[in-house]
């Protein structure tokens, strides 16, 4: 669960677009058709998929209600006639439950990552292409986040504020904008020393325009390679918050908060109390495979 | 190398004067303020204007951050609210017991990591590669708080093999070098090592794999060297980005054991501030997480310094 920073080579990438300017759609076709032809690629693709439209769809799947509690039938075995996937300590049904845990899960993994693209992209770009001062300013400030490990600033900063998904969702966003940040000020870095930008710049192109056409067209890949590789540390990240009761609370159905309730229930039907976890390790093997083929695709070396 | 290493040092000041604001507005980050936490809603206001002055709780924020930090630096990191124990004490206690998990797990993985990152690199059929890719993929993956639970469901309840949680027999104290502490360990320390060991496998691999195919290597087999010897060469030349990788690894892996100190019950620094946060007990949330990053930024600054020192290709400074 520990955020890896790269130090992304631009090489590759550039040398497949220059004397182009920006991303020419002729790239993003290649990409495609090579991650068409990549099997595990497609296979984590069509799985996530399944998650999450089955997350979305819950409520036409006719599944149980899972919030129905049944002192009755509780922790019933996993293949019971009304219950498939058995019952939790409340007898709540399992399988309704794993798949509209989905929406929160999901949700709480990928939004604070969408959230630190958008800040640390902008920080991270703004301070490669101004430099000076602002670089400096901007950095140093990301330097003081790095002093934390991601986990332990994770836990402090929820655990300050206190339990909700809100509040995971806030602390979460904060651990990943420095790394993003960090690598767009890398790459903006380097794309900044690319002699089209001199040649863009001698021509007469106006500083928005080099931005969006020269910097952005060839930065954004990079970054957005990097920020699918941080998705599956923030889904377990986000469970584990939830496992310490830091972030959803119950009775929201949410993978890592149903680990912890199920833990008294260890010796009564193991199984079961394992079976959350088993949907977080599915959804965060396939978003890392994923990245990895987006990676190859792309040719970023990293 | 020495003026380097002093030039680091110097420039972790402002980053270390950082992280002290950020550790000091935890506090403050908190919904109500300090003190509601331990005096029950119906106290009369006098009682809680006294805790408030007794805590310095009625200065303004400069000021308290400040008193804060005079105080800090000289290693007085306040009393606990909740035990009313010093935070020092309790925080070097538990830290002593992360440190311990923390050296068994990096042990185990780095050193499996290197043999298994090596073999795989070295490997000529692809099925080794493939099997020691496929531990890397799932030591990144797997979340280590159920890895830890389903450790717990195999070893402990259903065979009964190894003890459940705690970090010794009932009535132990602290840790000894012994047979009943050493079974608590076993499990903690499967469960902690996994991520750096898929990381670390993955780094070292695609180093090695790398450095072989660098013309050095096939000069030292056109010389008639023995594999052994290259290998020397090889693992000369990975090391830096291997050594860089660990110990950011073994940094969140103190950091990160939390999550595994909870579920097994281990008295270490991610116990205490876990069972901190649910007794709103802000003193010892600020000295954990402060202690923590302190103990980070050392840690990255040595590795730094070692990895100059082994590489002379680095030139700093």
């Amino acid at each position: 669960m520990a955020i890896q920073s790269p130090s992304i080579d631009l090489g590759g990438t550039i040398s497949v677009l220059l004397g182009r300017s920006g991303v020419s759609r002729g790239y993003w076709q290649s990409v495609g058709r090579r991650l068409r032809r990549d099997p595990v690629t497609l296979i984590c693709a069509a799985i996530l998929i399944l998650l999450v439209a089955a997350a979305l769809l819950a409520p036409w799947l006719g599944l149980a209600d899972p919030y129905k509690t049944s002192m009755l039938r509780r922790l019933n075995p996993i293949g019971s006639p009304n219950n498939l996937l058995g019952t939790d300590e409340l007898g709540r049904d399992m399988l309704a439950r794993l798949i509209y845990g989905g929406r929160l899960s999901l949700f709480m993994g990928v939004t604070p990552v969408a959230c630190a693209l958008l800040i640390g992209g902008f920080l991270g770009i703004a301070a490669g292409f101004l430099g000076g001062r602002v670089n400096m300013a901007i950095m140093r400030t990301m330097d003081v986040f790095y002093a934390f490990p991601s986990v332990l600033l994770a836990i402090s900063l929820s655990g300050a504020m206190g339990a909700g998904a809100e509040n995971t969702l806030l602390a979460l966003s904060l651990v990943f904008i420095p790394p993003i940040c960090r690598v767009s000020e890398s790459v903006t870095t380097q794309v900044r020393g690319f002699d089209f930008v001199d040649a863009a710049k001698a021509s007469g192109a106006s500083t928005l325009a080099i931005v969006r056409v020269h910097v952005l067209g060839n930065v954004l890949g990079p970054i957005l390679v990097y920020a699918t590789s941080l998705i599956s540390v923030a889904i377990i990240l986000a469970a584990g918050l939830s496992f310490l009761g830091l972030g959803v609370k119950p009775p929201e159905p949410e993978w890592g908060l149903m680990l912890n309730t199920l833990r008294q229930a260890i010796y009564v039907n193991p199984v079961l109390a394992a079976l959350p976890g088993v949907m977080i390790f599915i959804t965060s093997i396939c978003f890392n495979l994923m990245s990895d083929g987006l990676r190859a695709a792309m040719d970023v070396k990293a | 190398m020495l003026l380097y290493a002093l030039r680091r040092f110097v420039y972790l000041i402002p980053v270390a004067f950082g992280v002290s604001l950020l550790v000091f507005g935890l506090v403050h980050l908190a919904p109500g303020d300090p003190i509601s936490a331990i005096v029950p809603p119906d106290a009369p206001k006098e009682v809680v204007d006294k805790l408030k002055e007794y805590y310095g709780f009625d200065q303004p924020l400069p000021v308290q951050y400040l008193r804060w930090l005079g105080v800090t630096l000289t290693g007085d990191l306040g009393t606990s609210i909740g035990t009313g124990r010093s935070v020092a004490t309790e925080v070097a206690t538990a830290f002593g017991n992360t440190i311990i998990l923390a050296i068994a797990a990096t042990t185990l993985a780095f050193s499996l990591a290197v043999v298994l990152g090596t073999a795989a690199a070295y490997a000529k059929s692809r099925l080794v590669d493939r099997l020691v890719t496929l531990i890397s993929l799932v030591g990144v993956s797997v979340p280590h708080f159920w890895l830890a639970i389903v450790l717990v469901i195999i070893f402990a309840v259903e065979l009964g093999a190894l003890p459940p949680m705690g970090i010794g027999p009932e009535n132990s104290t602290g840790w000894r070098l012994d047979r009943a502490h050493l079974a608590h360990m076993v499990l903690p320390t499967i469960a902690l090592s996994v991520i750096p060991l898929g990381v670390v496998t993955r780094t070292v691999r695609s180093t090695i794999k790398e450095t072989l195919s660098m013309e050095f290597v096939t000069a030292l087999q056109a010389k008639g060297m023995s594999d052994i010897r290259i290998l020397r060469h090889v693992l000369k030349n990975a090391a830096p980005t291997c050594l860089a990788v660990m110990g950011l690894q073994a940094g969140n892996l103190i950091g990160g054991s939390i999550l595994i100190e909870t579920v097994f019950a281990w008295p270490g620094t991610g116990f205490l501030l876990n069972s901190a946060i649910f007794r709103r007990d802000l003193p010892i949330l600020q000295g954990t997480t402060l202690v923590l990053a302190f103990f980070f930024m050392m840690l990255n600054l040595t590795v730094d310094v070692i990895q100059t020192m082994v590489d002379p290709r680095i030139k700093r400074g």
